[in-house]
């Protein structure tokens, strides 16, 4: 019995104590993301946004919550029933699933395995799948439209991700996402002089591909200005139209949790993770876990910024942008990087 | 080893169940998202066996492309659910003469590796421990320095199949306004706008 509970019991627990933690402290910073969103939103044109419930509106994104928990969910007759609920659970369990690799801190992992970064290039790749069923199941023209629009658009982007994960990956030489962030410590600013700073993170080594990188993040979480699987004044809501109350929370909630997830994801691979921008008394005394928060906030922020800014993209431009512009820049940089490692040894 | 044993039950039940259900299922969409869900209980015996990689690009390759474009075809498919089934009888005898082929490899290969497990080992190559070299790695070293040319032909083949493909479907409209970037940027103030001074009252 004791034996039991020493290799089966306990491991488990503890993993789900982890994940269940995990998974409220990311919900929580979720509800918080939105509002933040609605709030730049709204400063780019000169609004107040979101500020009745409770003080400076930060409530909003729970009053939001109770309102589509209590709302009665609506299921077309003549929709495909169990797909069209399976669908917006497949887009959230898999938009959180993710989580269990990212590091948030030093050795603040609830999976640190091998092919860390491979894992999450998998998962967001199924997350495609939410959103297809959701536009096939609703058995109406615009979902199925939207639906389709968005498994070319998130197929094409991942191209040129995958290859700007791969020139990461060949300075890195590992797939573990804790080596990607120690990697860091040491780059291009140590041969500039300047070592344990920000100047050592790949943002300035890599810095094409983190360009390409967060615009790709943009179209594969379908952010504005490549929302074209749910581009209101073509396609009413897209692949969402049918879709309220609950589900539609649930498509949402994935939407945003995925959003956030790129934001980590660009965090780890660009901006060195937890480390501290200048390795110098007071920084370091701060905990990797706030640096890394502020650093994926930072980079939400400019997620808000460019959704406030940018219009939309039409969609031949859309395509000719990931096919013709970023997938050969992207491959073109990995053969130019794979020859920089290889010719001065730094590899 | 229980907690192991215990999932692969689970991904192996799945997967077989899943695999029944995708030539069991009326509808061809749920078909094709039963296929995913077995592709998916094969990656988790994957890693189950050690093959971390195998399984992530199974997932990366399989999952999140191929069967995407699948699903991607089958919707847009107008199929005739009843005359589909129709053909069943007609099609069951290459079906099932298919399944006994596969079935006597399967036979072969698994019954030839129990009588005498040297046999395969003569032709694989040595595999490190997985303390001392990730699988990743492993097999990049194998790929890329063994088998380079297979590999790259292999590639190649893909390639020729890419091209054969879109030369195929390519058509070129001539009617057809399209945008071109480079005379769009190209465009400086002089050949785009013309400044007119107009009097009060006259016009142009």
């Amino acid at each position: 019995m004791d034996t039991f509970f020493s290799t089966y019991l306990w491991p488990v627990l503890v993993m789900v104590v982890q994940s269940l933690l995990l998974m409220v402290a990311l919900l929580i910073y979720i509800a918080y993301v939105l509002l933040f969103d609605r709030k730049i939103w709204a400063a780019v044109q000169m609004r107040r946004g979101p500020n009745v419930v409770g003080p400076w509106g930060l409530f909003q994104s729970f009053a939001d919550l109770l309102k589509f928990v209590l709302k009665e969910p609506v299921i077309p007759a003549g929709a495909n029933k169990g797909v069209f609920l399976l669908a917006p659970l497949v887009a959230v369990t898999l938009a959180l699933a993710t989580w269990a690799v990212i590091p948030l801190a030093d050795g603040w992992v609830i999976a640190n395995i091998n092919v860390g970064i491979l894992y999450v290039f998998a998962i967001s790749s199924l997350e495609v799948y939410g959103i297809i069923m959701g536009g096939w199941a609703s058995n109406s023209k615009y979902p199925f439209l939207g639906a389709l629009r968005s498994a070319a658009q998130m197929v094409s982007y991942e191209v040129s991700i995958g290859f700007v994960i791969v020139t990461v990956l060949l300075t890195v030489g590992s797939l573990n996402l804790t080596d990607i962030v120690y990697a860091q410590k040491d780059g291009l600013g140590t041969m500039l002089g300047l070592p344990n700073t920000f100047l050592d993170w790949n943002w300035l080594a890599l810095f094409p591909m983190f360009i390409i990188f967060f615009i790709s993040a943009l179209a594969e979480t379908n952010r504005p200005p490549f929302d074209l699987p749910e581009a209101e004044s073509e396609l009413v809501a897209g692949f969402m139209v049918e879709y309220g109350s609950t589900p539609y929370m649930m498509f949402m909630l994935g939407e945003y949790a995925a959003i956030v997830l790129m934001c980590s994801l660009t965090t780890i691979l660009f901006l060195g993770g937890w480390l501290p921008p200048v390795d110098i008394a007071i920084l370091n005394w701060v905990p990797g876990i706030i640096w890394f928060i502020l650093k994926a906030t930072m980079v939400f922020f400019m997620f808000g910024l460019v959704k406030a800014f940018v219009p939309r993209y039409r969609y031949d431009q859309l395509m000719r942008l990931g096919w013709k512009v970023f997938l050969p820049l992207s491959l073109a940089m990995v053969v130019i990087v794979a020859f920089v490692l290889k010719l001065t040894g730094w590899a | 080893m229980g907690l192991q044993a215990l999932f692969f039950y689970i991904f192996a039940f799945v997967a077989v169940a899943s695999a029944l259900m995708v030539i069991s299922a009326k509808n061809p969409v749920h078909s094709v998202l039963f296929l995913i869900l077995t592709f998916f209980n094969a990656a988790g015996l994957f890693l189950l066996t050690g093959a971390e990689f195998l399984a992530m690009i199974l997932l990366v390759v399989y999952v999140g492309a191929v069967a995407v474009l699948f699903l991607f075809v089958v919707m847009m498919l107008d199929v005739d659910f009843a005359e589909l089934r129709s053909g069943v009888l007609k099609y069951a005898p290459v079906g099932f003469l298919v399944g006994v082929i596969l079935a006597v490899e399967l036979v072969v290969f698994v019954g030839g590796n129990i009588i005498s497990p040297e046999a395969g080992k003569a032709i694989t190559m040595p595999i490190p421990a997985l303390t001392e070299r990730t699988n990743t790695a492993a097999l990049g070293d194998v790929l890329y320095s063994n088998y380079i040319y297979f590999f790259q032909l292999s590639g190649l083949v893909l390639l020729v199949a890419m091209i054969g493909a879109i030369v195929l479907t390519l058509r070129h409209r001539t009617h057809v306004r399209r945008q071109d970037i480079a005379t769009q940027v190209a465009r400086s103030p002089e050949t785009a706008i013309e400044v007119v001074k107009v009097k009060p009252g006259q016009g142009i």
